[in-house]
């Protein structure tokens, strides 16, 4: 009796149970794979093919590329014909290595810059009231709300030789009024627009590592006989690190590759890398050269990457 | 801790920093004078004349239509690869998925725009308007996965275990428990792919073709001529576009709060 | 005291009759997580109508043994029977068990009355019947008025209620309650106690409840199976658990005792025969009537709980019972109880729990007096594990 009546509805079981995993289980796998092949298709096939276009010829066809490798069958070919020239000019020719030089060197000031504007800023908002709190937080990211370009270009008129600095400086006596700001146009402008821009980047993950710092730690160091300015620097920056990091990161990285503050607040002399490739792209029309210099540029910022996606993860 | 002199003057300096270019953008889209340094009187002239500028209009309705649509299918995205990083703990090729989630991020943008644009041409599609439209759902779902991700690891699983417990099928379960409580965080997520999609310049100049010039690749050009109280007035709208929308979204949540808190005390008053 | 009293308990124990089919059996069950074992080889039979406890620290595995009869995790070997069924391959939405969580896990979008409702949506029952259930759940936990409130607007108590009907609303088979009353205060938490007690007998339905708190499993089971480290150490009725622990585990998890190590100098038990066995620990002679399998030369551990030693400044008369002499180090003043910390001539520390019978302020032993720890011989145990 036993054996019959425990097989039957066994089977009954196991087959619903079935069932609801099978879909459960698909759900869950299209839940991973939507995400997952777009992700692939528009973001990581895109880098096979700039790097594979970097190792092709110029041509004066649209696109002005000569394909290096047409379909599965030619990879002998491909390895044969493949063709490191673009990336031998960007080495001959100095102004690439300076262009790229620059980039890292604007990127490195700017990110210190940043950290000089924003880690004041991050800890004064760190310890407003809680009551101010939130409405200082929406007031660093309504900036980052609105344009970029045209966070940008109000600089612009500020900047210009006759634009509101020189006319407030005028005003108020620190100039004669036949000198004229010569800011516009030089990397001292880049500066100015690269910490306008990207301050709120840079105090949003200052802040929340040290809004949740537990204050008591502070009181902890100053009952032990730390005085104030001691304890800032043994409690409060040493845990802040991991906002300095992630912040860095996320002001480092992009601008290395910035087009938008080089091109309208930069003079001519202003390299930076982004400039180049929009020039080789738009104005020389020479593909290859561009995925040539974006490659590079990218495992130039790898190492920064992965210490971001680290600090990341730790944080998740 | 006590408001210190020394912590207001920084918080002024730096608000005055991030605030008085735009402020200043602002009050020059009513300057009557075409001057820019010189302030002729109040006036509404050159929101006549953009309104009056077809390119610029045309431009406005197509970069609308695109962050409409990228926002809407980044959000999507974006939430299931959130639940994808969240909830289904390792699968083949999870760090590669996490790498491809936060990469974007910070990622410059003549990268991205230049490998997007290769790939459409290697696909021989022809760019436009779709085109921009995929690129800015690529980057755009990243960070409402990002937002989306933050709220999920906040979410109290048990919720949809006993929805499961009570015969709620997952999907069943992920709509009417999940989607509901997190829906929040996928609307914040929704409104920052917008704004990201209404921002950029870089990554739609590539992507673009003929007939689908967005507002920025159009002020973009235009301000390179140099600074037009025109550009100043487009420049004004948008930015009050985005600003209400911000106020409106921050006042929903302190409403919110102040329920909660309003909850809370009928609570603690039943139980007594 | 309770209100309103249930109906007075029958003698409940289908556990000694062999003939008695077990309601849910956990067979060879195994849970790896990762190198972690959290649930070891276990095998556990639990009958209809019981209330059982699971009751170990964090960490035991009960919250993960108790997790798979929902069907939130797969065994990684072993499987799962409910009335003889294997349900280890049934997904939880289509389990017939129910769980009330240990953060109550109620639907914080929903009203209290649709939260209760959700379970019975899901078997697309009718309106009416739907209405009618929910009405009656609520009656049962005394909830009627708050019906249309959202969960954030009830206090702790009342989302306790709420959790449990709702996850009583489908009448379950089996229903287990994850730390049921963790979130409660002590007070509120006793009262709750004798409710869901009654709520269980008189719906006549299996409660498995997972717990650390040892007093709240004493108070409403049945049986209680004491788990460490993935296994289970003993099941037992409450009473057998404190007055019969198989092991110094369980001994000591179990309210308050004494433990020494001890030798066996002399025995006259065996497994299944009860008899005198004589011990010494470290020099002082001690003697156990009970049932035991160890052997003299072997070493055991003899246990005492503080409240069946008696203290008193004279020395004990009766030669038979064991007596130790030592010095009042601490009194520990509970109210109800005062315990002796006494410290004896080998420089070992018993305790000795005396009820405060009178309301005496100066009791008549203090601190450094010498006294007389005596207990008779079937008051201690001999503790082979």
């Amino acid at each position: 009796m036993a054996a019959s009546s425990d097989t039957a509805p066994k089977t009954n079981a196991k087959t619903t149970g079935d069932d609801g995993g099978h879909s459960a289980g698909l759900s869950r796998w299209l839940v991973v794979a939507i995400p997952y092949l777009w992700l692939a298709i528009f973001f990581v096939a895109p880098f096979l093919i700039i790097f594979k276009i970097s190792l092709s010829d110029t041509a004066i066809a649209i696109p002005p590329y000569t394909p290096v490798f047409e379909g599965f069958g030619a990879i002998g070919d491909f390895v044969s014909q493949l063709d490191f020239e673009n990336y031998v000019f960007l080495t001959d020719d100095p102004l690439y290595i300076e262009a790229y030089i620059s980039s890292l060197k604007i990127a490195l000031v700017s990110t210190v810059l940043l950290l000089i504007v924003g880690y004041p800023m991050a800890l004064a908002m760190a310890r407003a009231s809680s009551t101010i709190r939130p409405t200082l937080v929406m007031l660093v990211i309504l900036p980052f709300w609105t344009s970029f370009l045209i966070r940008v270009y109000a600089w612009i008129g500020i900047l210009k030789p006759d634009g509101l600095l020189t006319l407030l400086l005028h005003a108020i006596g620190l100039m004669g009024p036949d000198d004229q700001v010569q800011i516009f146009r030089t990397d001292t402008a880049v500066y100015i627009g690269m910490v306008y821009s990207y301050l709120p980047f840079m105090v949003l993950p200052l802040y929340s590592a040290l809004e949740k710092m537990d204050h008591s730690l502070i009181e902890a160091a100053n009952d032990l006989g730390c005085p104030p300015w001691k304890a800032f620097w043994k409690i409060t920056f040493p845990l802040s690190l991991p906002g300095v990091i992630a912040g860095s990161m996320i002001c480092f990285i992009p601008i290395t590759g910035e087009f938008v503050i080089p091109d309208l607040l930069g003079g001519a002399d202003t390299l930076m890398i982004g400039k180049t490739l929009w020039t080789e792209f738009f104005g020389n029309r020479d593909w290859p050269l561009a995925s040539a210099v974006a490659v590079v540029l990218l495992v130039l910022l790898v190492v920064p990457i992965m210490v971001f996606q680290n600090q990341q993860k730790k944080v998740a | 801790m006590k408001p210190s002199r020394f912590d207001a003057t920084v918080l002024a300096l730096c608000f005055a920093f991030l605030y008085a270019p735009i402020v200043i953008l602002i009050v020059y889209s009513f300057n009557a004078s075409r001057l820019v340094t010189v302030w002729g009187g109040f006036s509404l002239n050159w929101y006549k004349v953009m309104w009056s500028n077809q390119g610029l209009m045309d431009a406005a309705w197509i970069t609308a239509r695109v962050g409409v649509i990228s926002a809407t299918l980044g959000t999507v995205l974006g939430t299931l690869a959130a639940l994808a990083l969240v909830r289904f703990g390792r699968f083949p090729g999870r760090m590669l998925f996490s790498g491809m989630i936060y990469a974007p991020l910070v990622m410059p943008e003549v990268i991205t725009g230049l490998s997007l644009l290769l790939l459409f041409v290697a696909l021989g599609v022809d760019r436009g308007f779709w085109t921009v439209t995929i690129a800015h759902t690529t980057f755009t779902m990243c960070y409402v996965a990002i937002v989306v991700q933050s709220r999920l690891l906040t979410f109290d699983r048990s919720l949809e275990e006993a929805a499961l417990d009570l015969g709620c099928p997952p999907v069943k379960t992920f709509f009417r428990i999940t989607l509901p409580l997190i829906l929040p965080a996928v609307l914040a997520g929704w409104m920052l792919a917008f704004s990201l999609s209404l921002d950029d310049l870089v990554i739609a100049s590539f992507t673009t073709g003929p007939g689908a010039t967005t507002l920025p690749i159009k002020i973009y050009s235009q301000v390179r001529l140099g600074v037009t109280p025109e550009i100043n007035a487009i420049c004004t709208i948008l930015i009050a576009l985005v600003t209400l929308g911000v106020i409106a979204a921050s006042i929903s949540t302190k409403r919110a709060e102040l329920r909660r808190i309003r909850d809370e005390h009928l609570a603690v008053r039943n139980a007594t | 005291m309770a209100k309103t009293l249930g109906p007075v308990k029958r003698k409940f124990s289908p556990w000694m009759d062999p003939a008695a089919e077990p309601f849910i059996r956990f067979e060879n069950i195994t849970k790896r997580f990762g190198t972690f074992t959290a649930v070891d080889n276990l095998t556990l039979d639990i009958y209809e109508r019981e209330f059982f406890s699971l009751l170990g620290p964090s960490g035991c595995g009960k919250t993960t043994l108790m997790r798979m009869l929902a069907g939130f995790e797969e065994p990684t070997e072993g499987r799962i029977l409910l009335q003889g069924k294997d349900i280890s391959n049934v997904p939880p939405y289509k389990r017939p068990t129910n769980m009330m969580f240990q953060s109550y896990a109620l639907f914080p979008h929903m009203t209290v009355e649709k939260n209760i409702a959700f379970g019975l949506e899901q078997d697309k029952l009718s309106k009416g019947e739907i209405a009618g259930r929910v009405e009656e759940m609520l009656k049962l936990v005394k909830l009627e008025q708050f019906a249309k409130r959202k969960p954030n607007q009830l206090s702790g108590g009342q989302r306790q209620r709420v959790a449990l009907a709702r996850s009583l609303a489908k009448r379950p088979k089996v229903l287990l309650l994850d730390e049921p009353l963790g979130a409660l205060d002590k007070k509120l938490r006793e009262e709750t106690q004798f409710e869901l007690m009654d709520i269980q007998h008189s719906l006549g339905l299996t409660f498995l409840i997972v717990t650390h708190d040892q007093e709240e499993a004493m108070t409403v089971s049945d049986r209680i199976a004491v788990m460490d480290k993935g296994v289970i150490v003993q099941v037992a009725t409450p009473a057998e658990i404190y007055e019969a622990p198989n092991s110094r585990y369980v001994a000591d998890f179990i309210g308050d005792i004494n433990i020494v190590e001890a030798a066996v100098k002399e025995t006259r038990s065996a497994l299944g025969a009860p008899g005198l066995v004589e011990l010494d620990s470290k020099g002082l002679s001690l003697a156990v009537e009970q049932e035991c399998a160890a052997v003299r030369g072997d070493t055991v551990a003899f246990a005492i709980r503080p409240e069946k030693v008696r203290i008193s400044a004279d020395p004990p008369l009766d030669r038979s019972v064991n007596a130790v002499h030592g010095e009042v180090w601490d009194i520990g003043y509970l109210g109800d109880f005062s315990v002796f910390i006494v410290k004896l001539e080998d420089g070992r520390v018993m305790r000795a729990a005396q009820a405060n019978v009178s309301r005496l302020v100066d009791r008549p032993i203090t601190f450094g007096d010498m006294v007389w720890l005596t207990w008779p011989v079937e008051a201690g145990l001999v503790l082979t594990r």
